[in-house]
Protein backbone atom coordinates (compact mmCIF):
# COMPACT_ATOMS: atom_id res chain seq x y z
CA UNK A 1 0.00 0.00 0.00
CA UNK A 2 1.77 3.12 -0.86
CA UNK A 3 1.82 5.93 1.31
CA UNK A 4 -0.06 9.00 0.87
CA UNK A 5 3.16 11.19 -0.05
CA UNK A 6 3.80 8.55 -2.66
CA UNK A 7 0.79 8.77 -4.40
CA UNK A 8 0.69 12.49 -4.19
CA UNK A 9 4.24 12.47 -5.91
CA UNK A 10 3.29 9.93 -8.49
CA UNK A 11 0.20 12.17 -9.51
CA UNK A 12 2.73 14.93 -9.85
CA UNK A 13 4.99 12.73 -11.96
CA UNK A 14 2.16 11.66 -14.65
CA UNK A 15 1.09 15.51 -14.47
CA UNK A 16 4.26 16.67 -15.89
CA UNK A 17 4.19 13.72 -18.24
CA UNK A 18 0.66 14.92 -19.67
CA UNK A 19 1.67 18.34 -19.91
CA UNK A 20 5.26 17.11 -22.38
CA UNK A 21 3.01 14.81 -24.30
CA UNK A 22 0.43 17.31 -24.95
CA UNK A 23 3.10 19.68 -25.79
CA UNK A 24 4.71 17.13 -28.06
CA UNK A 25 1.41 16.83 -29.35
CA UNK A 26 0.54 20.52 -30.80
CA UNK A 27 4.38 20.69 -32.31
CA UNK A 28 3.48 18.01 -34.24
CA UNK A 29 0.67 19.64 -35.14
CA UNK A 30 2.23 22.30 -36.78
CA UNK A 31 4.91 20.44 -37.82
CA UNK A 32 2.60 18.18 -40.41
CA UNK A 33 0.47 21.61 -41.57
CA UNK A 34 4.17 22.30 -43.00
CA UNK A 35 4.91 18.57 -44.06
CA UNK A 36 1.54 18.63 -45.62
CA UNK A 37 1.79 21.80 -47.73
CA UNK A 38 5.62 20.43 -48.64
CA UNK A 39 4.28 17.14 -49.82
CA UNK A 40 1.50 19.00 -51.80
CA UNK A 41 4.04 21.62 -53.34
CA UNK A 42 6.20 18.71 -54.59
CA UNK A 43 3.41 17.11 -56.01
CA UNK A 44 2.59 18.90 -59.61
CA UNK A 45 6.49 18.39 -60.03
CA UNK A 46 6.18 14.91 -59.90
CA UNK A 47 3.26 14.42 -61.42
CA UNK A 48 4.04 16.09 -64.48
CA UNK A 49 7.76 14.85 -64.65
CA UNK A 50 6.12 10.99 -64.30
CA UNK A 51 3.77 11.88 -67.54
CA UNK A 52 6.59 13.37 -69.31
CA UNK A 53 8.80 10.45 -68.39
CA UNK A 54 6.35 7.65 -69.58
CA UNK A 55 6.13 9.04 -72.34
CA UNK A 56 9.47 8.88 -73.24
CA UNK A 57 9.87 5.87 -71.68
CA UNK A 58 7.39 3.71 -73.71
CA UNK A 59 9.34 5.19 -77.05
CA UNK A 60 12.69 4.23 -75.64
CA UNK A 61 12.41 1.11 -73.71
CA UNK A 62 12.50 -1.03 -77.49
CA UNK A 63 15.83 1.13 -78.60
CA UNK A 64 18.68 -1.18 -78.59
CA UNK A 65 20.90 1.46 -76.39
CA UNK A 66 18.17 2.25 -74.29
CA UNK A 67 19.56 3.91 -70.98
CA UNK A 68 20.27 1.04 -67.94
CA UNK A 69 18.58 3.51 -65.69
CA UNK A 70 15.21 2.53 -67.31
CA UNK A 71 15.59 -0.81 -68.44
CA UNK A 72 17.97 -2.29 -65.76
CA UNK A 73 21.21 -4.03 -65.83
CA UNK A 74 18.94 -7.18 -67.38
CA UNK A 75 19.78 -8.76 -63.99
CA UNK A 76 18.11 -8.98 -61.06
CA UNK A 77 20.58 -10.52 -58.65
CA UNK A 78 21.96 -7.76 -56.40
CA UNK A 79 19.20 -5.80 -54.56
CA UNK A 80 19.24 -2.60 -53.24
CA UNK A 81 16.89 -1.67 -50.31
CA UNK A 82 16.82 1.65 -49.08
CA UNK A 83 15.19 2.17 -45.95
CA UNK A 84 14.03 5.44 -45.29
CA UNK A 85 12.91 6.13 -41.42
CA UNK A 86 13.02 9.22 -38.97
CA UNK A 87 15.37 10.58 -37.27
CA UNK A 88 13.85 10.57 -33.98
CA UNK A 89 11.28 8.14 -32.48
CA UNK A 90 8.11 8.69 -29.86
CA UNK A 91 6.25 8.39 -33.28
CA UNK A 92 4.14 5.25 -32.67
CA UNK A 93 4.57 2.54 -34.91
CA UNK A 94 6.01 4.91 -37.66
CA UNK A 95 9.74 3.50 -37.74
CA UNK A 96 8.91 0.24 -37.04
CA UNK A 97 6.13 -0.51 -39.96
CA UNK A 98 8.68 0.75 -42.40
CA UNK A 99 11.51 -1.70 -41.16
CA UNK A 100 9.31 -4.43 -40.88
CA UNK A 101 8.06 -4.07 -44.56
CA UNK A 102 11.82 -3.83 -45.28
CA UNK A 103 12.95 -6.29 -43.48
CA UNK A 104 10.28 -9.03 -44.62
CA UNK A 105 11.46 -8.17 -47.92
CA UNK A 106 14.66 -8.64 -47.38
CA UNK A 107 14.31 -12.02 -45.69
CA UNK A 108 12.04 -12.78 -49.37
CA UNK A 109 15.06 -11.73 -51.60
CA UNK A 110 17.28 -13.55 -49.33
CA UNK A 111 15.22 -16.55 -49.31
CA UNK A 112 15.22 -16.76 -53.01
CA UNK A 113 19.51 -16.48 -52.52
CA UNK A 114 19.19 -13.07 -53.82
CA UNK A 115 22.32 -10.51 -52.48
CA UNK A 116 20.55 -7.81 -50.29
CA UNK A 117 22.49 -4.21 -49.77
CA UNK A 118 20.29 -2.27 -47.47
CA UNK A 119 20.82 1.81 -47.48
CA UNK A 120 19.59 3.38 -44.41
CA UNK A 121 18.24 7.03 -44.74
CA UNK A 122 17.42 8.10 -40.57
CA UNK A 123 18.98 6.99 -37.37
CA UNK A 124 15.90 5.01 -36.40
CA UNK A 125 16.10 2.38 -39.29
CA UNK A 126 19.15 1.55 -39.16
CA UNK A 127 19.14 0.86 -35.22
CA UNK A 128 16.65 -1.80 -35.75
CA UNK A 129 18.05 -3.26 -38.85
CA UNK A 130 21.30 -3.62 -37.37
CA UNK A 131 20.49 -6.75 -34.99
CA UNK A 132 19.96 -8.72 -38.30
CA UNK A 133 21.40 -7.14 -41.22
CA UNK A 134 24.45 -5.40 -40.21
CA UNK A 135 25.91 -6.94 -42.74
CA UNK A 136 24.33 -6.04 -45.64
CA UNK A 137 24.90 -1.98 -44.49
CA UNK A 138 25.92 -0.64 -47.15
CA UNK A 139 26.09 2.83 -46.61
CA UNK A 140 23.87 5.69 -44.17
CA UNK A 141 22.23 9.02 -44.54
CA UNK A 142 22.32 11.32 -41.99
CA UNK A 143 19.35 13.67 -42.28
CA UNK A 144 19.35 14.48 -38.32
CA UNK A 145 20.82 17.99 -38.76
CA UNK A 146 18.19 19.13 -41.77
CA UNK A 147 15.50 21.37 -40.64
CA UNK A 148 13.73 20.73 -43.82
CA UNK A 149 13.72 18.48 -46.28
CA UNK A 150 15.11 20.35 -49.74
CA UNK A 151 15.25 18.86 -52.81
CA UNK A 152 19.10 19.16 -52.69
CA UNK A 153 19.00 16.34 -50.13
CA UNK A 154 16.84 14.35 -52.54
CA UNK A 155 19.63 15.12 -55.27
CA UNK A 156 22.17 14.42 -53.05
CA UNK A 157 20.86 10.56 -52.11
CA UNK A 158 19.89 9.97 -55.60
CA UNK A 159 23.53 10.66 -56.84
CA UNK A 160 24.78 8.47 -54.53
CA UNK A 161 22.75 5.66 -55.56
CA UNK A 162 23.01 6.32 -59.04
CA UNK A 163 27.00 6.49 -58.49
CA UNK A 164 26.20 2.75 -57.16
CA UNK A 165 24.26 1.95 -59.84
CA UNK A 166 26.71 2.68 -62.33
CA UNK A 167 29.43 0.92 -60.50
CA UNK A 168 27.69 -2.59 -61.35
CA UNK A 169 27.10 -2.59 -56.94
CA UNK A 170 23.36 -3.27 -57.73
CA UNK A 171 20.84 -4.52 -60.28
CA UNK A 172 17.59 -3.49 -58.29
CA UNK A 173 16.61 -0.47 -55.66
CA UNK A 174 13.62 -0.10 -53.91
CA UNK A 175 12.89 2.88 -51.66
CA UNK A 176 10.84 2.14 -48.60
CA UNK A 177 8.86 4.70 -47.10
CA UNK A 178 5.49 5.56 -45.20
CA UNK A 179 2.60 7.30 -47.35
CA UNK A 180 0.93 9.78 -46.02
CA UNK A 181 -3.04 9.05 -46.20
CA UNK A 182 -4.05 10.66 -43.02
CA UNK A 183 -3.11 11.78 -39.80
CA UNK A 184 -4.34 8.27 -38.38
CA UNK A 185 -3.30 6.21 -40.99
CA UNK A 186 0.48 5.94 -42.92
CA UNK A 187 0.58 3.17 -45.24
CA UNK A 188 4.40 1.89 -45.37
CA UNK A 189 5.32 1.60 -48.84
CA UNK A 190 7.97 -0.41 -51.29
CA UNK A 191 8.35 1.65 -54.47
CA UNK A 192 10.69 0.60 -57.11
CA UNK A 193 13.15 3.07 -58.84
CA UNK A 194 15.71 0.98 -60.47
CA UNK A 195 14.58 -0.02 -63.16
CA UNK A 196 12.33 2.94 -63.40
CA UNK A 197 8.86 1.66 -63.50
CA UNK A 198 5.94 3.64 -65.33
CA UNK A 199 2.63 3.23 -65.49
CA UNK A 200 1.14 2.93 -69.51
CA UNK A 201 0.54 6.25 -70.55
CA UNK A 202 -2.53 7.15 -70.93
CA UNK A 203 -2.54 8.94 -74.24
CA UNK A 204 0.88 8.87 -76.31
CA UNK A 205 -1.19 10.50 -79.52
CA UNK A 206 0.65 13.75 -79.32
CA UNK A 207 4.01 13.40 -81.22
CA UNK A 208 6.83 15.32 -79.62
CA UNK A 209 9.72 16.84 -81.18
CA UNK A 210 12.90 16.61 -79.09
CA UNK A 211 15.63 18.86 -78.57
CA UNK A 212 18.10 17.48 -78.33
CA UNK A 213 17.17 14.36 -79.18
CA UNK A 214 14.87 11.35 -77.13
CA UNK A 215 17.95 9.53 -75.67
CA UNK A 216 19.58 12.58 -74.64
CA UNK A 217 16.97 13.76 -73.02
CA UNK A 218 16.20 10.87 -71.62
CA UNK A 219 19.95 10.36 -70.24
CA UNK A 220 19.39 13.83 -68.13
CA UNK A 221 15.46 13.12 -67.47
CA UNK A 222 15.97 9.56 -66.06
CA UNK A 223 18.83 10.92 -62.54
CA UNK A 224 15.73 13.50 -62.20
CA UNK A 225 13.01 11.19 -61.88
CA UNK A 226 14.82 9.37 -59.57
CA UNK A 227 15.79 12.15 -57.51
CA UNK A 228 11.71 13.18 -57.89
CA UNK A 229 10.62 10.04 -56.61
CA UNK A 230 12.86 10.23 -53.77
CA UNK A 231 12.20 13.81 -53.12
CA UNK A 232 8.48 12.90 -52.98
CA UNK A 233 9.21 9.69 -50.65
CA UNK A 234 11.14 12.24 -47.81
CA UNK A 235 8.18 14.65 -47.82
CA UNK A 236 5.26 11.78 -47.60
CA UNK A 237 7.72 10.41 -45.32
CA UNK A 238 7.79 13.71 -42.99
CA UNK A 239 4.47 14.05 -43.15
CA UNK A 240 3.42 10.39 -42.23
CA UNK A 241 6.45 10.57 -39.13
CA UNK A 242 4.33 13.89 -37.76
CA UNK A 243 0.64 12.23 -38.28
CA UNK A 244 2.17 9.54 -36.55
CA UNK A 245 3.78 11.47 -33.96
CA UNK A 246 0.48 13.21 -32.95
CA UNK A 247 -1.39 10.42 -33.01
CA UNK A 248 0.68 8.37 -30.48
CA UNK A 249 1.01 11.81 -28.49
CA UNK A 250 -2.20 12.18 -28.59
CA UNK A 251 -3.30 9.00 -27.16
CA UNK A 252 -0.22 9.02 -24.22
CA UNK A 253 -1.63 12.40 -23.26
CA UNK A 254 -5.03 10.13 -22.67
CA UNK A 255 -3.85 7.75 -21.05
CA UNK A 256 -2.17 10.04 -18.83
CA UNK A 257 -5.64 11.42 -18.08
CA UNK A 258 -6.62 8.32 -17.07
CA UNK A 259 -4.31 7.50 -15.39
CA UNK A 260 -4.30 10.84 -12.80
CA UNK A 261 -7.78 9.89 -12.19
CA UNK A 262 -7.07 6.61 -11.04
CA UNK A 263 -4.51 8.14 -8.66
CA UNK A 264 -6.44 10.96 -7.42
CA UNK A 265 -9.30 8.32 -6.68
CA UNK A 266 -6.98 5.92 -4.74
CA UNK A 267 -4.92 9.04 -3.23
CA UNK A 268 -8.74 10.21 -1.82
CA UNK A 269 -9.39 6.65 -0.67
CA UNK A 270 -6.29 6.38 1.60
CA UNK A 271 -7.12 9.90 2.98
CA UNK A 272 -10.20 9.15 4.01
CA UNK A 273 -9.54 5.73 5.31
CA UNK A 274 -6.48 7.71 7.04
CA UNK A 275 -8.95 10.25 8.72
CA UNK A 276 -11.70 6.96 9.34
CA UNK A 277 -8.83 5.18 11.44
CA UNK A 278 -7.81 8.60 13.26
CA UNK A 279 -11.57 9.05 14.41
CA UNK A 280 -12.31 5.45 15.58
CA UNK A 281 -9.50 5.79 17.58
CA UNK A 282 -10.49 9.00 19.24
CA UNK A 283 -13.65 8.08 19.61
CA UNK A 284 -12.40 4.42 21.04
CA UNK A 285 -10.00 6.52 23.38
CA UNK A 286 -12.45 8.73 24.76
CA UNK A 287 -15.08 5.84 25.22
CA UNK A 288 -12.11 3.80 27.68
CA UNK A 289 -12.36 6.42 30.00
CA UNK B 1 -7.30 30.60 -82.83
CA UNK B 2 -6.69 30.82 -78.77
CA UNK B 3 -4.15 33.95 -77.90
CA UNK B 4 -3.52 32.42 -74.50
CA UNK B 5 -2.21 29.41 -73.42
CA UNK B 6 -1.62 27.75 -70.09
CA UNK B 7 1.81 28.21 -69.05
CA UNK B 8 2.77 26.33 -65.83
CA UNK B 9 6.44 26.70 -63.72
CA UNK B 10 7.30 23.95 -61.45
CA UNK B 11 10.21 23.11 -59.15
CA UNK B 12 10.58 19.98 -56.77
CA UNK B 13 9.39 22.18 -53.92
CA UNK B 14 6.50 24.71 -55.14
CA UNK B 15 4.61 25.77 -57.89
CA UNK B 16 6.55 29.30 -59.03
CA UNK B 17 3.64 30.40 -61.30
CA UNK B 18 0.73 29.17 -63.41
CA UNK B 19 -1.33 31.56 -65.61
CA UNK B 20 -2.44 32.71 -68.96
CA UNK B 21 0.52 33.43 -71.31
CA UNK B 22 0.47 34.83 -74.57
CA UNK B 23 4.28 33.66 -75.11
CA UNK B 24 6.73 32.16 -73.20
CA UNK B 25 10.45 32.63 -73.86
CA UNK B 26 12.56 29.30 -72.86
CA UNK B 27 16.33 28.85 -72.53
CA UNK B 28 16.43 25.90 -74.19
CA UNK B 29 19.18 23.56 -74.76
CA UNK B 30 20.12 24.62 -78.42
CA UNK B 31 19.23 28.58 -77.79
CA UNK B 32 16.65 30.73 -76.48
CA UNK B 33 13.12 29.84 -77.98
CA UNK B 34 9.99 31.51 -77.85
CA UNK B 35 6.53 29.09 -77.20
CA UNK B 36 3.34 30.89 -78.50
CA UNK B 37 -0.35 29.29 -78.76
CA UNK B 38 -0.19 26.33 -81.27
CA UNK B 39 3.27 26.21 -80.96
CA UNK B 40 4.13 22.10 -82.69
CA UNK B 41 4.77 19.80 -79.67
CA UNK B 42 8.19 19.68 -78.20
CA UNK B 43 9.93 18.79 -75.18
CA UNK B 44 13.19 20.05 -74.62
CA UNK B 45 15.65 20.15 -72.11
CA UNK B 46 16.91 23.73 -70.37
CA UNK B 47 20.39 25.50 -69.89
CA UNK B 48 20.60 27.66 -66.94
CA UNK B 49 19.19 31.02 -67.97
CA UNK B 50 16.69 33.68 -67.82
CA UNK B 51 12.61 32.68 -68.66
CA UNK B 52 10.36 35.71 -69.61
CA UNK B 53 6.89 35.47 -69.39
CA UNK B 54 4.23 37.42 -71.47
CA UNK B 55 0.83 37.77 -70.00
CA UNK B 56 -1.73 40.11 -71.59
CA UNK B 57 -1.09 42.17 -68.25
CA UNK B 58 2.63 42.76 -68.98
CA UNK B 59 5.67 40.44 -68.68
CA UNK B 60 7.70 38.31 -65.41
CA UNK B 61 11.04 37.20 -65.76
CA UNK B 62 11.79 34.18 -63.73
CA UNK B 63 15.15 32.15 -63.54
CA UNK B 64 15.29 28.54 -64.34
CA UNK B 65 18.48 26.21 -63.73
CA UNK B 66 18.38 22.84 -65.09
CA UNK B 67 15.03 20.92 -65.75
CA UNK B 68 12.99 20.36 -69.16
CA UNK B 69 9.80 22.02 -70.91
CA UNK B 70 7.03 20.51 -72.47
CA UNK B 71 5.43 22.55 -74.91
CA UNK B 72 2.08 21.77 -76.33
CA UNK B 73 -0.62 23.44 -78.79
CA UNK B 74 -2.49 24.50 -75.56
CA UNK B 75 0.35 24.87 -72.66
CA UNK B 76 3.73 25.26 -71.79
CA UNK B 77 4.65 23.03 -68.99
CA UNK B 78 7.96 24.15 -67.52
CA UNK B 79 10.08 22.17 -64.96
CA UNK B 80 13.14 23.44 -63.34
CA UNK B 81 15.53 22.18 -60.55
CA UNK B 82 15.60 25.73 -59.42
CA UNK B 83 13.60 28.71 -60.31
CA UNK B 84 12.81 32.09 -58.44
CA UNK B 85 11.58 35.33 -59.76
CA UNK B 86 14.47 37.31 -60.35
CA UNK B 87 13.41 40.25 -58.13
CA UNK B 88 13.24 37.53 -55.31
CA UNK B 89 17.32 36.59 -56.61
CA UNK B 90 20.50 37.32 -54.28
CA UNK B 91 23.50 37.73 -54.64
CA UNK B 92 24.17 34.77 -52.28
CA UNK B 93 21.89 32.23 -54.49
CA UNK B 94 24.15 33.55 -57.40
CA UNK B 95 26.80 32.66 -56.01
CA UNK B 96 25.90 29.78 -54.23
CA UNK B 97 24.48 28.66 -58.18
CA UNK B 98 27.86 29.28 -59.53
CA UNK B 99 29.86 27.23 -56.67
CA UNK B 100 27.82 24.40 -57.18
CA UNK B 101 28.34 24.44 -61.06
CA UNK B 102 31.67 25.16 -60.22
CA UNK B 103 32.21 22.75 -58.19
CA UNK B 104 30.57 19.89 -60.76
CA UNK B 105 32.24 20.68 -63.62
CA UNK B 106 36.27 20.31 -61.33
CA UNK B 107 34.75 17.06 -60.82
CA UNK B 108 32.83 16.12 -64.27
CA UNK B 109 33.71 12.87 -65.88
CA UNK B 110 35.56 13.36 -68.30
CA UNK B 111 33.05 11.94 -70.93
CA UNK B 112 30.81 15.39 -69.57
CA UNK B 113 32.84 17.83 -68.75
CA UNK B 114 32.09 19.77 -71.99
CA UNK B 115 27.89 19.97 -70.64
CA UNK B 116 29.31 20.77 -67.02
CA UNK B 117 31.78 23.71 -68.55
CA UNK B 118 28.74 25.27 -70.53
CA UNK B 119 26.90 24.84 -67.59
CA UNK B 120 29.03 26.73 -65.33
CA UNK B 121 29.27 29.53 -68.16
CA UNK B 122 25.58 29.77 -67.99
CA UNK B 123 25.11 29.80 -64.86
CA UNK B 124 27.57 32.98 -64.87
CA UNK B 125 25.75 34.59 -67.84
CA UNK B 126 22.88 34.07 -66.11
CA UNK B 127 23.84 36.48 -63.32
CA UNK B 128 25.92 39.10 -64.69
CA UNK B 129 22.24 39.03 -67.35
CA UNK B 130 20.39 40.11 -64.61
CA UNK B 131 23.34 42.69 -62.54
CA UNK B 132 24.82 40.08 -60.19
CA UNK B 133 29.04 40.00 -60.53
CA UNK B 134 29.38 36.56 -60.03
CA UNK B 135 32.50 35.82 -57.77
CA UNK B 136 35.61 34.19 -59.35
Amino acid sequence: MPSLKDLKNRIASVKSTRKITKAMQMVAAAKLRRAQEAAENARPYAAQMEKVMSGLAASATGAANAPKLLVGTGADKVHLLVVMTAERGLCGGFNSSIVRLARHKAQDLIAEGKTVKILTVGRKGREQLKRDFADHFVGHVDLSEVKRIRYGNARDISQDIIARFEKGEFDVATIFFSRFKSVISQEPTAQQIIPAVFDEPEDSSTMYDYEPTEGEIMAELLPRGVATQIFAALLENGASEQGARMSAMDNATRNAGDMIDRLNLEYNRSRQAAITKELIEIISGAEAL
Amino acid sequence: MADTMQFDLVAPERRVASEKATSVVIPGFEGDLTAMPQHAPLITTLRPGLLEVFTESGSQKYIVTGGFAEITADAATVLAERSHPVEEVTQDMIDEMVAEARAAARDAHPDVVDAAARMLADMVAMGTHIGFEPQT
